[in-house]
């Protein structure tokens, strides 16, 4: 009787088992079919800018918070640091955070480079492009403090700026940016 | 008791000292007396700015192997030395970067992309990243323009207006203020800015 009863409830367990995971099979197709209508929405070109066109970017008096990044495709520490910024955009959507992504490429290479970048790695945040040559005048235009060199990031909102010549981690980031949430 | 006292002055004296200390540790500005250093050239030999006997000063120029926007500028830190080497200001390039970060940027490789790039000034390994931080360089490239008789800091910043394109250049800095120097005149742009890679320690 035992033995029945061990088979009746291992047969009960597999077919749960098998149902359940149909249902999970049937969910992750969805999600993969979303997916791919993302990728297919392949951006051909991205919006280039001098500073004078970049700067109302940087100084917005909304009720946003602002994450902006100064990255290149080429810069190793800066690509590493970009799923963090990704994903402080997707997570923190809902409170009113918006990151931009300001690409530093060189100019021969936006087309051949950077936007296939962003296809590849189906960049949510919006990427702008940054080409002036007067480096001298917009780096302290930015941050008196700034060396120049790339990663750099500004958080700010209508009352509060800081700037970082420095890589995040997802934490350090997500730390600086609730110090602007209250 | 009286120790223990004493002890307590010591630590607040030291902690302050410290504290100090580190605020004032970003490198060296327009101005500043350097110290000189000794680091290995891809010849294998030892150099340090007291080696140059004849020149009257030295454009020192924190680059490295692997960052896009030193070797954007390799043909212009080439044609540097060329007009001011014979001149008395040769340039000195330094890799701060520590090849354990970027293995590309290792000592092996530099002399790879010497030979390659045909290098006309020695080009210094900064083992175990000592050098850099002494003159605050941040990213490559990094200039320094120092003159020789007092050993001082003239310039700090790009090598022009266009780092990332040599056509759309419409200022250069560090030729200008060399030659300012040579005329026995007072540089009058020490300081400019331009994108660079992070040094990666």
């Amino acid at each position: 009787m035992y033995f029945y009863s061990m088979i009746k409830k291992t047969l009960l367990f597999l077919s749960i088992l098998l149902v359940v995971s149909s249902c999970k099979k049937e969910v992750t197709k969805e999600v993969t079919e979303e997916l791919s209508i993302e990728e297919t929405q392949q951006v051909t070109s991205v919006k280039t800018y001098n500073y004078e066109q970049l700067k109302p970017l940087l100084e917005k008096k909304d009720d946003k918070i602002y994450v902006v990044n100064f990255w290149a495709t080429w810069c190793a520490p800066c690509v590493k640091e970009l799923p963090y910024f990704e994903k402080i955009n997707k997570d923190y959507a809902g409170k009113n955070v918006e990151v931009i992504l300001v690409s530093l490429d060189f100019p021969k290479q936006v087309e051949k480079k950077l936007i296939p970048f962003i296809n590849k790695r189906n960049l949510q945040s919006e990427v702008v492009y940054l080409n002036d040559v007067n480096e001298d005048v917009w780096i302290k235009a930015i941050d008196e403090t700034w060396s120049g060199a790339i990663p750099a990031t500004i958080i700010y909102n209508k009352n509060k700026r800081e700037f970082y010549e420095q890589s995040f981690d997802y934490i350090t980031l997500e730390n600086e940016l609730k110090t602007f949430l209250n | 008791m009286k120790t223990i006292k004493n002890i307590l002055l010591l630590a607040v004296v030291v902690i302050t000292a410290a504290a100090f200390t580190l605020k004032s540790d970003a490198g060296y500005k327009v101005g500043d007396k350097i110290e000189d250093f000794k680091l290995k050239n891809i010849d294998g030999d030892f150099l340090s700015l007291s080696d140059y006997d004849d020149a009257k000063g030295y454009i020192i120029i924190f680059t490295c192997n692997t960052c896009p926007y030193s070797v954007a500028n390799e043909d212009r830190i080439i044609a540097l030395n060329d007009k001011y080497e014979d001149e008395g200001y040769p340039v000195i390039a330094i890799n701060p970067n520590n090849p354990v970060a970027v293995p590309d940027d290792s000592f092996e490789k530099m002399k790879v992309r010497a030979e390659e790039k045909g290098f006309n000034f020695p080009y210094l390994f900064d083992e175990g990243q000592k050098v850099y931080p002494k003159f605050g360089a941040t990213k490559t490239p990094h200039v320094f323009i120092v003159t020789k008789n007092d050993m001082k800091v003239k310039y700090i910043g790009a090598i022009d207006n266009s780092s990332r394109n040599p056509d759309a250049v419409t200022e250069k800095y560090v030729e200008n203020a060399v030659d300012a120097l040579l005329a026995g005149k007072t540089v009058q742009k020490t300081e400019t800015r331009a994108i660079g890679c992070s040094i990666k320690v």
